[in-house]
């Protein structure tokens, strides 16, 4: 076979390597160039966070529009600080809205729910959700039924 | 019982001999003298290992991502989590299933072909007439076999791991009807570059080096007749594919942290 073919038939090789990698690396793996420029941060207080993890997604009916950033502990009140970063086009977060910690379906993830209140006033950077609703821990609720059966 | 422990000891030196000389094979072919003049030689044997197999590299990954889909959606769909078909696809795709299977098929396509070509120079006597005319068999022929399974087979690796994820979407999103942002966003959010496609191109690298250098050293050290050529040539299927499928469990134990 011809010199010449044999190196574009090589050349379109490496380059449908290339492209399975980026395929691997962006569709697949999903990984971040760069931290979303344009979205704003927002704090929320929780008794206890279950099995949430940084990455974990925050949603408002369901539709994501953010992530969870950060989760620490304030050592002043031990309950669990989670820093979120809100995609900013979602910039009219009410402040009076609720977080709660919800699970995807029965076996699934955790992921922090916002249900927008009624204020006027919305959410700025660095801004704290002050109605928060812990997770449910599926062990807890087995003890308390079990405990009202006796 | 004497003459028993005395193959024993012969059998032991003439295993450790043929190490020996494969590694030798391989140091004298990669480390000694790189030359840059023999890239197109490379090339030419990136084509014969590499392009050439890319069709039964493509279809067996379709149909193993299929597969994969058909199974873990049966299984998952009891639990009620088919959302999670993606994510288990792709991680079993990329950690396992793509180097090993492109590893095994690149043994079975590839590694045969190269041991068959260097074992009939061998036999009819083209290696010691190189040697012969100045030309160091190692540079050109070896050299650039070795280089392009190194090259070829991560790519192909990598083939084959997404044409099986494309076969497990299309199986499990629009046949099974898996709902299409969960496939893809679990798939997304559980897979991570470094930790797991990162350690599969590894294998696959690790792979590639491990069935070239078999099948080399298989031709090279054939018997010269008909008989020894096809011998090797079974040799190097048999041992590069139980060198790939051993190597896989360590290479797993060692970078998955057990």
């Amino acid at each position: 076979m011809q010199n010449r073919t044999i190196e574009i038939a090589v050349g379109a090789f490496m380059l449908a390597g290339l492209i399975s990698l980026a395929v691997l690396a962006i569709r697949v793996s999903g990984f971040n160039v760069s931290a979303e420029t344009n979205s704003y941060s927002v704090y929320a207080r929780f008794e206890n966070i279950g099995g949430l993890v940084v990455r974990s997604k925050v949603s408002i009916a369901g539709v994501i529009v953010g992530q969870v950033a950060d989760i620490s502990l304030d050592t002043n009140t031990f309950t669990a600080l989670v820093r979120m970063e809100i995609n900013g086009e979602f910039d009219e977060i009410s402040t009076d809205t609720t977080a709660a910690i919800l699970t995807e379906g029965l076996l699934g993830g955790k992921f922090v729910g916002l249900s927008i209140g009624a204020e006027e006033d919305y959410l700025k950077e660095g801004g704290m959700i002050r109605d928060t609703q812990s997770a449910i821990i599926l062990e807890d609720m087995i003890g308390k039924f079990l405990m009202n059966q006796f | 019982m004497l003459s028993n422990i005395r193959n024993l000891g012969q059998y032991c030196l003439d295993l450790l001999a043929v190490f020996g000389r494969a590694g030798s094979i391989w140091i004298q072919a990669i480390w000694r003298r790189p030359r840059l003049a023999n890239a197109p030689l490379v090339i030419r044997q990136i084509y014969q290992l590499g392009v050439l197999s890319v069709v039964i590299t493509v279809l067996s990954g379709f149909s193993i991502g299929a597969v994969l889909a058909l199974q873990g959606y049966n299984q998952l769909v009891k639990y009620g989590s088919e959302s999670a078909l993606g994510l288990g696809v792709a991680l079993v795709l990329v950690m396992e299933i793509g180097p090993v299977v492109a590893g095994l098929l690149f043994a079975g396509r590839a590694g045969s072909a190269v041991t068959a070509e260097i074992g009939l120079m061998k036999a009819t006597e083209q290696l010691s007439s190189m040697e012969m005319i100045g030309v160091d068999p190692l540079q050109r022929i070896v050299a650039p076999r070795l280089w392009a399974g190194f090259i070829a087979m991560p790519i192909l690796a990598l083939m084959f791991s997404v044409v099986g994820i494309w076969g497990s979407s299309l199986v499990g999103v629009e046949w099974l009807g898996v709902y299409e942002g969960a496939f893809w966003a679990a798939m997304r959010e559980g897979v991570d570059f470094q930790s797991h496609v990162f350690k599969g191109i590894i294998k696959s690298v690790v792979f590639g080096l491990v069935v070239t250098w078999i099948a080399v050293y298989q031709g090279y050290e054939t018997l010269p007749t008909s008989e020894g050529i096809a011998a090797s040539t079974t040799r190097t299927v048999v041992y590069s594919s139980v060198a790939v499928l051993v190597l896989d469990f360590f290479l797993t134990l060692m970078m998955f942290n057990f």
